[in-house]
């Protein structure tokens, strides 16, 4: 059932509930814990997974086609830009990936309105912002430029 | 479950944005960077963080040119996209997402997604001509963060039902509705400029996974749709809703191949251990004449040779991972470009005992899917930029549709093929950039809401809530009712009908006039019946109208089939009936109005401009 949750590990936090693309993680009434409603619309994506701070989601493979027995887990490391994946195949072998996330602080990226303000009339002209300098060419290519080279 | 409330909320903006994936977030970014006073509100019906089709993360960007290291020029990628398409794309749109999009990537790095580097060049590793490599795991939330620290509002969790047109001019955009997931208001947003970027479409056709795993479809499952059903019906003009995309992938996770084939090496054999698409060629040749000679070869004939070679009893087909991957940083590549994108796949491997190091894995074509940013451009007929389309492409503001101050990005635009991601975030630019310069154009002139229009869709929107409470009232329990069906329910008479009838698995891809025709009468009767969804709950309210839109989109997608009468792209659907491509009478764009006052559809030949040789 794609993901599910474990009981004592779940405190009804909300952080599934409030990422998962799919509105699909639920906080059940009676247990005040959270599971999936609706499994055939997760998509294993681990947004839920990544964002569970006690790390009591799992998932478990499509019953369609996924024989049981086997595990994924991951622990997504935000202040250390790094997520770690553990594989566990349903014959007991394993394997442990670790990728790099992001190379700057959360955070620390500006917001438009921070760079400099464009001239009155730039509006009209067809580059967008940072260009050229974020094209790193000289110039915005254009039409004529790319008849001629034929 | 939470009750509605039905408040209505109003909110008002300069620039509206309808979805915060890559054209959305793209287009917050560039309307604030260009006027620093304007009010940007971007609604989504998710949370931008994780929404989309990259809610995952990515393991490569597919579009980048490498300007500055002089490996591409924008007009090689419009050649590209064209071969692929078979002929059929805009290229003005196309030149322009192309010229522009490396100014999107080198932000991209800037602000924090890492980019694989090749060791000897320094340049990024590409993974094919147009495809370089990133550790993706954040892709979405680096590019959501960008959005949000510029657009003025962002609201999460709003399904946007319907758009709506000026009181006083019904050629003009002035906002739309939806309602509030979480608390069940009634949201009323009323805007100068009106960007469309609700992504596209999946489960419009039965998959081939109908348990639980039909949640692993390739388009993520919230793929639903809302660009096109917004669009539709308020009499937008559309192209190329024919061309639905079917893609060769792992079977069963549907892991993508892009990085196996050109990447690592990997190929693809037949179950004797051949190669088996050299087999294919003559006859491909014969359907679609010297459009098979082009390189490298479209995904569509590929799809074909792979199709007819499961017909002929040759399958299971395999990707040979297993000769690839000889050194560890290949393995971790391989591992990571799932674990990036889609991990239902080494979920797949880890549960049945693959090790792609040891063992091939098996290869299928999927159902077919309907969006504006893969190997397949359907979507909204749009106005290009004035420097580069012809009078016909062009209308006043670039990516501006066929209805004033209604803009699109992404899977929304038709035409523009293999924008991928940076393409749609760099569509999504250059549509923030005109609605922020229609909006400041329009300054006096602010857009009117018909106040009764705004209270009959109010009872719209809630209707399957009241459905749903009052039909149960007559039955003991269960979902069995005579006076409603559930919206999965209704979902799954939709993937029937369109995999029945319009060209799915079941009858591997083939349909023609009159199964197209007998389909629409079936859609028809479906459409009628989306009055009659219950929806027991605002998370089932969300599926209803998710529903609703996939129906208006198959709708289009069926006529669109119906009027093309050729086989342009043999491996995505077949018509029977008129087996081969005909350049003659078909070397041109399929369009599509739908007249909201009359209920009839308008269908018509855009004409097909080639820019370059
Ligand atoms: C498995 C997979 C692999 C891919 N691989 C690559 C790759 O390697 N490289 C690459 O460059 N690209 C890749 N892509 C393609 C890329 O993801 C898309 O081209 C891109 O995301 C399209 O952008 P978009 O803005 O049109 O749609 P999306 O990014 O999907 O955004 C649409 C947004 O609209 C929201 N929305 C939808 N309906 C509504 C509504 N009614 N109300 C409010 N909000 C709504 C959605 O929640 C979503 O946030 C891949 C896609 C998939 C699925
Ligand atoms: S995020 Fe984890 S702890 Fe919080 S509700 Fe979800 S499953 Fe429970
Ligand atoms: S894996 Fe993704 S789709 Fe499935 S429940 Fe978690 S967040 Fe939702």
């Amino acid at each position: 059932m794609p993901t599910f949750v474990d009981m004592t590990k779940c405190d009804g936090c909300g952080q599934c509930v409030d990422i998962c693309p799919s509105d699909i993680m639920h906080i059940d009434k009676t247990t005040r814990r959270a599971y999936n409603i609706e499994p055939n619309f997760c998509w294993e994506c681990f947004s839920c997974v990544k964002s569970c701070p006690q790390h009591a989601i799992d998932v478990r493979g499509y019953a369609d086609f996924a024989p049981l027995g086997h595990k994924v887990r991951v622990h997504r490391d935000e202040e250390g830009g790094k997520v770690h994946w553990l594989i566990g195949y349903r014959d007991g072998r394993e394997k442990e990936f670790t990728f790099p996330i992001r190379t700057t602080p959360w955070g620390s990226i500006p917001a438009a309105q921070e760079h400099q303000a464009p001239g009155p009339n730039d509006i009209k002209s067809p580059q967008l912002a940072h260009e050229p300098t974020a094209l790193k060419i000289d110039s915005l290519p254009t039409l004529e430029e790319a008849q001629n080279r034929g | 479950m939470a009750k509605a409330s039905r408040k209505t909320v109003f909110v008002d903006s300069d620039v509206l944005i309808l979805g915060g994936g890559f054209g959305g977030c793209g287009a917050a970014y560039e309307a604030g960077y260009w006027d620093r006073d304007a009010k940007i509100v971007l609604v989504e019906k998710a949370n931008i963080e994780r929404s989309g089709a990259v809610a995952h993360g990515l393991a490569a960007i597919n579009c980048y040119m490498g300007m500055r290291w002089g490996e591409n020029n924008p007009e090689d990628h419009v050649r590209y996209a064209r071969a692929d398409m078979l002929g059929l794309t805009r290229e003005d749109l196309g030149y322009d997402n192309a010229r522009h999009v490396d100014s999107t990537v080198h932000k991209f790095e800037e602000w924090g997604l890492p980019i694989m580097r090749d060791a000897e060049t320094g340049r990024y590793l590409r993974q094919g001509k147009w495809q370089i490599m990133i550790h993706g795991e954040s892709y979405k939330p680096i590019i959501a963060e960008a959005a949000r620290k510029t657009a003025t509002e962002v609201y999460n969790r709003i399904m946007i039902t319907h758009l709506v047109k000026d009181k006083n001019d019904p050629e003009r955009i002035a906002g739309a509705v939806g309602f509030g997931v979480r608390d069940g208001k009634y949201y009323v947003f009323r805007s100068k400029s009106v960007i469309v970027a609700a992504g596209g479409a999946s489960h419009i056709y039965r998959p081939r996974s109908i348990g639980e795993g039909s949640g692993r479809a390739w388009y993520a499952p919230w793929s639903s749709a809302s660009a096109y059903g917004l669009l539709i019906p308020l009499g937008v003009k559309m192209t190329q809703m024919e061309n639905k995309i079917v893609l060769t992938r792992f079977k069963d996770g549907y892991g993508p191949v892009g990085a196996w084939f050109l990447l690592l090496k990997s190929h693809a054999e037949n179950a004797l251990g051949e190669k088996y698409e050299p087999r294919w060629f003559e006859t491909i040749k014969g359907m679609v004449g010297d459009y098979a000679e082009q390189h490298p070869f479209p995904t569509c004939l590929r799809n074909h040779a792979m199709i007819e070679e499961i017909k002929a009893g040759r399958g299971p087909i395999y990707m040979r991972t297993e000769h690839v991957l000889d050194t560890d940083d290949k393995e971790e590549k391989g591992w990571e470009d799932f674990l990036d994108m889609t991990v239902g796949q080494a979920v797949v491997w880890a549960s049945m005992n693959i090790d792609p190091k040891e063992d091939p894995s098996e290869l299928i074509p999927s159902e077919p899917y309907v969006m504006g940013s893969h190997a397949t451009c359907s979507g909204a007929w749009a106005s290009g930029p004035q420097d580069i389309s012809p009078d016909d492409y062009h209308w006043g503001y670039n990516r501006m549709l066929t209805i004033k101050g209604l803009f699109g990005a992404g899977d929304t635009i038709g035409g523009t093929a293999h924008g991928f991601s940076s393409g749609s975030h760099t569509e999504g630019r250059l549509a923030g950039k005109s609605a922020v310069e229609y909006a400041g154009d329009m300054k006096g002139s602010k857009p009117e809401l018909d106040d009764r229009e705004i209270e009959r869709l109010k009872g719209e929107v809630f209707k399957p809530l009241d459905n749903y409470l009052v039909g149960s009232n007559e039955v003991v329990a269960g979902e069995v009712n005579p006076n409603f069906i559930t919206p999965f329910q209704g979902l799954q008479r939709l993937e029937k009908i369109m995999d029945e009838y319009v060209g799915g698995v079941s009858s591997l891809y083939v349909t023609n006039g009159h199964m197209l025709n007998r389909g629409l009468e079936m859609l028809g009767m479906l459409k009628e019946d989306l009055d009659k969804i219950g929806a027991e709950d605002l998370h089932q309210l969300q599926r209803a109208w998710e529903l609703n839109h996939r129906v208006w989109t198959s709708e289009s997608v069926t006529r669109h089939t119906l009027f093309r009468e050729e086989t342009r792209w043999p491996g995505y659907y077949y018509r029977g009936d008129h087996p081969n491509l005909d350049d003659e009478n078909w070397h041109v764009f399929t369009g599509s109005t739908y007249d909201p006052k009359t209920g009839e559809w308008h269908m018509e030949k855009l004409p097909q401009h080639h820019l370059f040789s």
